[in-house]
């Protein structure tokens, strides 16, 4: 079904955008490979991929970041060249990109107005009215005069959403918009590009969730190292199921083996967790929080009396729109944030004044949802990065001399046993990609005296196959007897791992539900505030 | 103590003020704009330096003050190109080519100087004054607000200006993303480079005006080195002043006080040994650091080339 699609169709004529054989090399890495590919007007068109497939570069060149080394774009009919954003701009091309491109700075209404001539005098009247006409298109609330910097990383992706769609574009690409946003977000999101595909509008749509794919999509192609390997079409996806889609784009992005099925389902996370051996219902807390309350800069979220405990052996979810204090609930388990009131136990001994170091020691490890700002030292070696937290310390320091053989050898351990993806454990950190950087992370945090681990979002950002991997050690983890504390903002991931799910809303912890059949239904409704 | 308190003195230290202070806004509100855009200048000490020149040059050939100022509007954007060509656009350290384009203006003026005008070191005629009538006659007040070149007014109205042009044109929105978040600046479909050069051109030229301001104004005559760290200060006043065009004349009224100090206790007859005084401007920068310092904020892309990703 997906060999014949790759051909492309006789005529170009009604396609927003028609791709001829567009190859794009960048230095040891043939990036695109003669891709050919046509976007049509009122058609969400899902582009699929493991990270490294050519997803992004596909989409930089369409933006006019990159621009193709063979091969041809043509916009609506039209041979062009997009050699500057501004140039895709003015063929109708909005963009969203993956990370936040916005001025923290700048207010919600002027980040919407950037980019007019610079001569003129800001048109705060007619953009503040397009601005309420896109927050009624796309169903969001957001305040037009608040610094971006203070909005969650949700809302800010809705700003970016209504500044790709400003100008009224005809074609709209969406590179993994959906990462960051709730179940009824993505919903919403959903709801926004089918409204603007009956309008003509051509979408471009980029994701590593495959529901969404199925549910939203209706042509997808599939990308693998930089070749178009396959495409479903309307027809294809109307007439099949959606465990049958699944199983198909599975096949294409990993390449054809046997098996598939079994590696889809472990790969999708589907599938309720075992419950861990190593949890005991009457096994006394390893950490808790007794009406713990911080205290908030502004634009952030603060706890507000939250109670929680956590056995050994058992994954506690905190599920919750991004925003809701789950920060500051990290950071408070870890000691990098001082309790403003209420007490944290730590094996029935009070720890509440105890900072980072203290708590290290007593077996509390932290994996931050800011890989690459606080987890890790991009311009430092992988090696460096992996012994961070124990700097000066025996055994691989002595007299505050660093035994850099040591270091090493531990490190080569480390990437060998974690398959960590990198050229030598002396290539700096921030080179790798996120799903090796994670790899890094759960390395350093996840040794043999961790007791106790907060994750933050371990899974954000990572393809289907580093975050199943992510998962798995999660899953591990907890099996070995950790009290673990996962929070995400991804059910599925949620009812997949934890035993129990807490819901945060304002900064307080509405409700704890026991993973189960109905657990679905009643974490959506506590975190809309419905319960 | 009297003596401070008299009109002579007071009227001396404070006309003094504003005429030592109108170079340091020129050079703080030409910073200010750079480091909006992301540019760290610390080229503007010779920006400022070769403006005083070329402005000295252009008013004593022509014998007109405003061709001394467009004369060092041109010096100063000179030394802007290059800084533009070089930190802007090729991406070189702005610190390195900073401090070069500094120390090359330093020795260029003194040595062309030294041919041109040691054996003569020619003076200006009296500076042209611009007396509001009415005002200026009132003691203390009117010599000190409203007796000074006309440049000294487009100086201040140039605050108000670039008040107004910050926070309610695009200009000011391309500015400010260009030097908090250049990414942001560039999808939107704004060149980033293009953004920096003209902001690094423009603080060449009000550097420039703010140097022959110096030369022609202030002194009448040029002397090697004579701005004498005045676009450090102007960095210094840029960095405090959060952006805002306002701070940064508050700033130089500040400086410019405490350089006038030097001829005012001439004029009181005051007999503290010039060193001493003339240490005043530099012990006020630190002291001020130490007082505000902490509370400077300044953009995260300061010093920064932009290199657009491959992504």
């Amino acid at each position: 079904m997906t060999e014949a699609a790759v051909s492309r169709p006789a005529t170009t004529t009604g396609t927003a955008i028609a791709l001829s054989a567009v190859t794009k090399r960048f230095p040891g890495v043939l990036a695109n490979d003669a891709i050919t590919l046509d976007i049509l007007p009122g058609e969400i068109h899902v582009l699929l991929g493991e990270n490294g497939a050519g997803k992004s570069t596909l989409i930089a060149m369409l933006a006019g970041m990159q621009q193709p080394d063979a091969g041809t774009i043509a916009v609506h009919g039209r041979d062009v060249r997009i050699g500057s954003p501004r140039e895709s701009l003015a063929l109708g091309i909005g963009t969203v990109y993956q990370h936040v491109l916005l001025v923290p700075t700048l207010t919600v209404i002027e980040n919407l107005m950037l980019g007019g001539a610079w001569w003129r005098r800001q048109d705060r009247g007619a953009a503040l009215a397009r601005f309420h006409e896109l927050s009624a298109t796309l169903g969001v609330a957001i305040e037009p005069d608040i610094p971006v910097g203070r909005l969650a990383l949700g809302e800010q992706q809705q700003v970016e959403i209504m500044r790709a769609l400003w100008r009224g574009e005809r074609v709209l690409i969406l590179d993994e918009p959906t990462s960051m946003l709730t179940p009824q977000g993505v919903a919403d999101l959903g709801r926004v590009m089918q409204r603007l595909r009956d309008q003509g509008v051509a979408i471009v749509f980029i994701t590593h969730k495959l529901r969404e794919a199925y549910a939203f999509g209706n042509r997808v192609s599939v990308l693998r190292l930089g070749l178009l390997v396959g495409q479903l079409g309307p027809d294809e996806l109307a007439r099949l199921t959606e465990a049958e889609v699944t199983d198909a784009v599975i096949r294409l992005m990993f390449g054809a083996s046997e098996g598939h099925t079994d590696d889809a389902d472990a790969l999708l996370g589907r599938g309720r967790r075992h419950h861990s051996s190593a949890l005991r219902a009457d096994a006394p807390p390893r950490i808790a929080l007794h009406g713990v309350a911080t205290e908030a800069a502004p634009g952030e979220c603060a706890l507000h009396a939250v109670d929680l405990a956590v056995r050994p052996g058992e994954i506690l979810g905190v599920a919750g729109v991004d925003g809701n204090g789950q920060k500051h609930l990290a950071e408070v388990l870890a000691g990098q944030r001082r309790a403003a009131a209420g007490r944290v136990m730590i094996d029935g001994r009070d720890a509440t004044a105890e900072g980072v170091a203290a708590r290290r020691a007593r077996g509390v490890r932290y994996v931050t949802d800011e890989r690459l700002g606080e987890g890790t030292i991009a311009a430092f070696s992988v090696a460096t990065n992996l012994v961070a937290k124990e700097i000066g310390r025996p055994p691989r320091w002595r007299h505050g001399i660093t035994l850099w053989d040591r270091v090493h050898a531990h490190a080569r351990e480390s990437v060998r046993r974690h398959d960590v993806r990198t050229p030598s454990e002396r290539t700096p950190i921030g080179r790798l990609s996120g799903g090796n950087i994670q790899k890094v992370l759960l390395a350093r945090e996840l040794d043999e005296d961790a007791g106790i681990v907060v994750y933050n979002k371990p899974t954000y950002g990572l393809d289907l196959h580093n975050n199943a991997l992510a998962r798995a050690r999660i899953a591990d983890g907890a099996a070995r007897g950790l009290a673990t504390v996962l929070i995400s903002t991804e059910l599925d991931e949620l009812l997949a791992l934890a035993d129990r799910v807490a819901v945060m809303l304002g900064g307080r912890v509405v409700g704890v539900v026991d993973n189960g059949a109905d657990a679905e239904l009643a974490i959506g409704r506590l975190m809309t505030g419905a319960a | 103590m009297d003596a401070i308190l008299s009109p002579a003195f007071v009227t001396a230290l404070l006309l003094g003020a504003v005429t030592a202070g109108t170079p340091l806004l020129l050079a703080g509100l030409g910073e200010q704009i750079a480091e909006k855009a992301g540019v760290l200048n610390i080229g503007i000490e010779g920006m400022m330096l070769m403006g005083a020149y070329v402005g000295f040059v252009a008013a004593f050939t022509t014998g007109s003050f405003w061709m001394g100022f467009a004369g060092g509007a041109a010096g100063g954007v000179a030394v802007a190109v290059l800084m533009s060509i070089l930190c802007v656009r090729l991406g070189m350290n702005q610190i390195v080519i900073g401090i070069a384009l500094t120390l090359g203006a330093e020795g260029l003026t003194a040595l062309l100087h030294h041919f041109q005008f040691s054996r003569s070191y020619p003076r200006l005629p009296d500076v042209p004054v611009l007396e509001i009538p009415g005002l200026a006659a009132i003691p203390v007040i009117g010599p000190v607000l409203f007796a000074h070149h006309p440049l000294v007014y487009l100086a201040v109205g140039l605050v108000v200006l670039l008040g107004w042009l910050f926070r309610r044109t695009n200009m000011g929105l391309n500015l400010e993303a260009a030097g908090q978040k250049p990414g942001a600046l560039d999808a939107a479909g704004v060149g980033v480079i293009a953004t920096r050069t003209w902001a690094v051109l423009t603080t060449g030229a009000l550097a420039g005006i703010g140097g022959a301001f110096m030369a022609t104004v202030g002194a009448g005559l040029f002397v090697p080195f004579m701005t004498g760290g005045a676009g450090f200060i102007g960095i210094v006043l840029a960095m405090l002043a959060r952006g805002r065009p306002l701070w940064v004349m508050l700033g130089a009224l500040l400086f410019g006080i405490s350089l006038a100090l030097t001829t005012a206790f001439q004029v009181a007859g005051f007999n503290i040994p010039t060193d001493v005084v003339h240490m005043l401007p530099f012990a006020m920068v630190i002291v001020v650091l130490v007082l505000f310092a902490r509370h400077s904020v300044l953009p995260p892309a300061l010093g920064l080339p932009y290199v657009r990703s491959d992504r």
